[in-house]
């Protein structure tokens, strides 16, 4: 091991105090967290390969089952499958949220000049981009066993944006998880509460078959709302007439519930790393 | 004399009802390498994360280089060098990629990033390997690759907190030269260990530290001054041997001697250095049959015992 001095870099010209920009310290974090899913080939592989399993399960064996008015099963399934496909792979943040603390990453992060808050702003902003992907993927698949949207390019490409707005927004919950959890282990458990949000709701099936009482937390929890905004957007006009409502009511709702999101649990994410 | 490059008085930590640090009080010296030996949970790595602004001290104060780590953590953490007990390296990201985003979370641009890199790389006998994902990297190379993540920033501190612990030997004597090279160059070291080798091999001062406080501190050769003397030992060749050859020790020297069965070693603090042909010829008297007979300074175990016993 030979000795060589560093070339005198930029840091010793900086004054002492001075902290990394919020833009460039998130952009590397951000970077991290996608090399981390992108270089891991069972990341890529098991996530595109469950994901079209559950959609290939749900078309055929439960969609012979299912009737809904107005429109296929396949065009009624694919806007609520694309949409909660996000909130899966927000099981995946809050794991990697809680490995990034375990394994020291953290640590290193705040023994650096930079933001505190760019951990968290990285992560989502990385994870957000992941998310993206599988959007992706999701609806390559779900195009490829039969579903054909009615809504116009500009309301569908909109569904989509909704989508990625979805994950953006939950993803703070899902940090807030992965700090809270301690190991990614637990992190994982705690993240499991998505599947009764996401059946409980009009993702998969119309809420009306459900038993009264059900429905009454079916129809005012957020993925309801988030799933007919998407199908709304994405199906056009015959679905919107079986919703009840016109596409606008959903989405403004949708967007309030994303809102909500980000305004309870960015902070709290704020405040739990913060003390960590 | 300069500033301290750490300074803490009456440093207090608690979580919840342990306390992790106990009105520790600790000068660092420029110029100096500054081990921490302790037992496990006896505070150092508290400490560390402290000095790394990693986490609020309940009381006292903590001063890097004069900055005060709770009220100018911007600037401590600039002067810094972190590497932890976990090898906190991406291993997804080949070598190069992970120094070059701490670099640049240094707010280096992008060429300064890729010369801080490429000059780390070199320096920790890593260039090699540099362009290969660190999953590959065996445990000693990982560690070299985080240590060098914490000199990207050309820290004028560098924290190591049990650098080579779960290390084999080879790789530990590695990550020692290089610690010794950088410290060559000028940068101060404040490393924790548990083995007291390590703090003999590294640290020009060591400050022994137990339930959150420094019980003792000095360079190892005061250190090892300060439980008397120096040690005689006597090996003997068979194990009933062992308590004659103790007892006549115990007579000479008025101490207490060590019997160490499994290696059927007697071992006894002394005084002066004219008391080993004393010791030889109370032995010889005693007719124990003695296979080897040796006069050393004490091991920093012994210190270690001593000091933590009393």
């Amino acid at each position: 091991m030979s000795v060589v001095s560093l070339p005198a870099s930029s840091a010793l010209a900086q004054p002492p105090g001075r902290t990394t920009s919020m833009l460039l310290s998130t952009l590397q974090v951000a970077r991290r967290a996608l090399l981390r899913y992108f270089r891991n080939p069972q990341m890529v592989v098991l996530g595109t390969v469950q994901g079209a399993m559950f959609l290939l399960i749900f078309r055929y064996v439960f969609g012979g089952a299912v009737n809904v008015s107005g429109t296929s099963y396949v065009d009624f399934l694919i806007p609520g499958f694309v949409m909660t496909s996000v909130l899966f792979s927000g099981m995946g943040a809050s794991t990697a949220v809680a490995e990034d603390l375990q394994q020291g990453f953290v640590d290193r992060l705040r023994s650096l000049p930079v933001p505190r808050a760019c951990f968290l702003t990285g992560r989502a902003a990385g994870d957000t981009v992941w998310n993206l992907w599988g959007l992706a993927v999701v609806s390559a698949v779900g195009f490829a066993v039969g579903f054909r949207p009615h809504g116009g390019t500009g309301n569908e490409l909109a569904a989509f944006g909704l989508c990625v707005v979805f994950g953006f927004a939950f993803e703070w919950l899902f940090i807030v998880l992965g700090l809270l959890a301690g190991t990614p282990q637990a992190a994982q458990g705690m993240a499991l509460l998505v599947f009764p949000f996401t059946f409980v709701s009009s993702a998969y099936v119309p809420v009306k078959t459900m038993p009264g009482w059900m429905q009454a937390f079916a129809q005012n929890q957020p993925i309801t709302f988030m799933s007919d905004a998407v199908r709304a957007l994405a199906l056009g006009h015959p679905a919107t007439a079986e919703l009840g409502h016109p596409a606008g009511f959903y989405v403004t709702w949708a967007l309030v519930w994303a809102a909500g999101a980000v305004v309870l649990f960015a902070p709290l994410a704020l405040a739990r790393y913060s003390r960590s | 004399m300069s500033t301290p490059i750490i300074s803490a008085r009456g440093v207090m930590k608690r979580f919840g009802k342990t306390t992790a640090l106990d009105g520790l009080d600790l000068v660092a010296e420029h110029g100096q390498v500054v081990a921490l030996l302790g037992p496990n949970g006896a505070g150092k790595t508290t400490f560390v994360r402290a000095v790394a602004t990693l986490l609020r001290l309940d009381g006292g104060e903590l001063r890097v280089a004069g900055h005060d780590a709770r009220r100018e953590p911007a600037a401590v953490r600039r002067m810094i060098g972190l590497a932890g007990q976990f090898a906190a390296v991406e291993p997804v990201m080949t070598g190069r990629e992970n120094l070059e985003m701490v670099a640049r979370l240094f707010g280096q641009g992008r060429a300064d990033a890729r010369r801080a890199a490429a000059a780390v790389l070199e320096q920790m006998g890593l260039t090699e390997m540099a362009d290969k994902p660190v999953r590959g990297y065996s445990g000693g190379m990982r560690r070299r690759l985080d240590l060098g993540a914490s000199l990207v920033g050309t820290p004028s501190l560098l924290l190591l907190d049990e650098p080579t612990t779960g290390l084999d030997p080879r790789s530990r004597n590695e990550l020692w030269d290089a610690i010794r090279d950088l410290v060559a160059c000028g940068t101060d070291v404040l490393l924790t260990t548990q083995y007291l080798d390590e703090a003999d091999q590294l640290a020009s001062h060591i400050v022994i530290i137990d339930h959150g406080k420094a019980i003792a501190s000095g360079s190892p050769a005061e250190l090892k001054r300060r439980i008397g003397g120096k040690v005689i030992e006597v090996h003997t060749r068979s194990r009933e041997e062992l308590s004659t050859v103790a007892s006549a020790l115990e007579r000479l020297e008025q101490g207490q001697a060590r019997v160490d069965d499994a290696t059927r070693k007697v071992s006894i603090t002394v005084g002066g250095a004219a008391t080993l042909s004393a010791a030889l010829k109370a032995v010889e008297a005693s007719g124990a049959q003695v296979e080897d007979v040796a006069l050393r300074q004490p091991s920093l175990d012994e210190v270690f015992l001593a000091l933590t016993n009393a």
